[in-house]
């Protein structure tokens, strides 16, 4: 059934017991702390993305938000991808799971980089969807921005 | 379904007009095709509405055999279009009970047809000589409702931030009703316009609007009703409403996209100045001025969508021969319908009136903590389309405490069998999410 490839058992694992939720204040006071809140505004979901970073590795990436499935789970898979991670490594991660989701379902994607997230590539075939997987993932590049690391290039969903 | 008995003597229900489905379904080429391997279940009417073979081959047959453009052209074919647009406007006129065919100005849907009033306002209030009624500024207020659609809200608010006056608004119940209590003291000797929503693409509430009425011609205000959800599914007789305006759009009432209708009293439009200029709208023009067109020309400037206002007459051609209180009769048999089986999916939850009384075909709901876009896409893969997100209707959201909704909404060609497949598919949806 064509929405299998949608719903993977991993994304709605992901959705029913999502990591790492919730907005935390940074361990060392020291820690660069910013944050970006993007709604989607054909469906009104939002989510609000907290990265803490002592300049070079993501001590932590905490999120919260409220959304459908893909959105809220995409949310977990970033959490968890990223968090501890150097920043440039971090916008390789980044990069793979934006080309995933640009793709068209075209992509097939490394697991070794994107982890949990080669489940999203069953999303890429729902155009009306791709918004939702990314939008986690376009607050943390805002993030991440105003803590001050790098980004990566401006993609068009 | 409910069923009421009725006491001997007065009305029975097999008193209304009825049509068949069946017959009018075959009448729908799209109703053919199949979604995701299922038979098309097409529950998202209140979005845009299917187009009868008859208003297609109108359309078509428009463009293979009349096609010119309109009111400017001595030739035959020009000839034959305007006929066609004019006549086209003469069949949207008696629909509505327009008293003139000049009240009806062709837009290109209602969101415009809405901002051609509310730059009226804005452009009247640049010119101390214009009619005083559309004149605002500090201290006037422009009222509307919570249950707006984003269409009639945004306008208002833009107008209210050109003008400096102050925008207000019906709140609404917790069933989904306009609350009236505060009708008084908000509507005033301040209140210049009153535009409201005739039939709630959200929650499904049709507002009673005679109190308001009332009270806006006591004030002196003007009155404006958006009847985008309302005049495709029930008889409306701008007399009898009592309106200043209503607008409506095509696409929602078995026509094409790119046209809608404003209709204004012919003394009101008369007295309004232009909002957009260009060709068609004017009487004469030198280099250094330029006088104005009667309505409804004056609102029509540049090109209008010609086949598409002829397609839409054939639309209402097609909707006046099964008959609008038929119409009106089987989607309220519908949505007592939908109201029951909707209320047997455990965990669901109704925004909006939860009898079919004073409502239409149109309901939104929740499902559990299912979101919205969740639910529809599994309907999706079942086939069944309906609509999801928050409807152009956000501060409806807000007041209910969700940040979106999924709506099912109905039509003349819809079916009790295709409200039991929306209801299995939300069985399948919560297999998938529980």
């Amino acid at each position: 059934m064509q929405l299998d490839q949608l719903y993977q058992e991993i994304i709605l694992d992901h959705y029913k017991h999502p990591h790492g939720r919730g907005l935390r204040d940074a361990d060392d006071p020291g820690d660069r702390v910013a944050e970006a809140h993007h709604v989607n505004p054909t469906c009104g979901d939002e989510v609000t993305v907290r990265v803490a970073t002592d300049g070079d590795v993501l001590r932590d990436v905490s999120y919260d938000g409220m959304g459908c499935s893909i959105s809220q789970a995409s949310a977990s898979v970033l959490h968890e991808l990223l968090v501890g991670r150097g920043a440039g490594e971090a916008f390789v991660v980044h990069e793979a799971f934006v080309e995933l989701m640009s793709g068209r379902g075209q992509v097939t994607p490394d697991e070794d980089v994107l982890g949990d997230g080669v489940a999203f590539a069953g999303v890429a075939r729902y155009p009306a969807r791709v918004k939702c997987a990314l939008l986690p993932w376009m607050a943390f590049k805002d993030a991440a921005a105003r803590a001050g690391v790098g980004v990566s290039p401006e993609v068009k969903a | 379904m409910t069923t009421i008995a009725i006491p001997p003597g007065m009305p029975q229900y097999d008193d209304v007009p009825r049509y068949d489905v069946a017959k009018v379904r075959a009448d729908f080429p799209i109703l053919d095709r199949e979604v995701n391997g299922h038979r098309l279940v097409y529950l998202d009417s209140a979005n845009t509405s299917h187009k009868p073979r008859q208003v297609l081959d109108v359309l078509a047959e428009h463009y293979a055999m009349h096609n010119a453009n309109v009111s400017r052209s001595v030739h035959t074919l020009g000839t034959e279009a305007t006929e066609a647009y004019e006549g086209a406007r003469a069949k949207l006129a008696a629909f509505i009970n327009a008293p003139s065919v000049d009240e009806v100005v062709f837009t290109k849907n209602s969101t415009e047809a809405i901002n051609i009033v509310a730059y009226a306002f804005s452009n009247a209030s640049l010119r101390p000589d214009a009619d005083p009624r559309f004149r605002l500024g500090p201290g006037d207020e422009v009222v509307i409702s919570e249950m707006e659609h984003h269409s009639n809200i945004v306008p208002w608010q833009l107008l209210c931030e050109r003008t400096g006056a102050t925008l207000r608004w019906f709140p609404v119940t917790d069933s989904g009703r306009l609350d009236e209590s505060g009708l008084e003291d908000l509507v005033t000797e301040r209140t210049k316009i009153v535009s409201l929503v005739h039939m709630s693409n959200i929650l499904g509430t049709v507002n009673a609007t005679s109190r308001i009425t009332q009270r806006v011609r006591e004030v002196g205000a003007l009155l404006l009703l958006d009847c985008s959800q309302s005049v495709p599914h029930m008889p409306m007789d701008v007399v009898d409403f009592d309106a200043d305006f209503i607008v409506f759009t095509g696409h929602k009432m078995c026509g094409p996209t790119g046209v809608g209708v404003l209709w204004g009293r012919a003394e009101l439009l008369a007295a309004m100045p232009p909002v957009l200029g260009g060709g068609s709208m004017i009487e004469t023009v030198s280099m250094a001025r330029s006088t104005f067109a009667a309505p409804p020309a004056r609102f029509e400037a540049g090109t209008p969508p010609i086949a598409e206002a002829v397609a839409l007459g054939a639309a209402v051609d097609y909707l006046t021969g099964i008959g609008m209180r038929a119409i009106q009769w089987h989607e309220k048999e519908l949505t007592a319908y939908a109201l029951d089986a909707l209320g047997s999916v455990p965990g669901l939850r109704i925004f909006g009136p939860a009898v079919p009384v004073g409502r239409g075909g149109t309901i939104s709901f929740a499902l559990g903590d299912i979101h919205p876009h969740d639910v529809g896409q599994v309907l999706d893969s079942l086939g069944v389309q309906v609509r999801v997100g928050h409807h152009c209707a956000k501060p409806v959201c807000t007041r209910f405490g969700v940040p979106a909704m999924t709506r099912a909404s109905f039509y003349l060609y819809t079916t009790t069998g295709e409200i039991d497949a929306l209801v299995a598919g939300l069985e399948q949806v919560r297999k998938v999410f529980d």
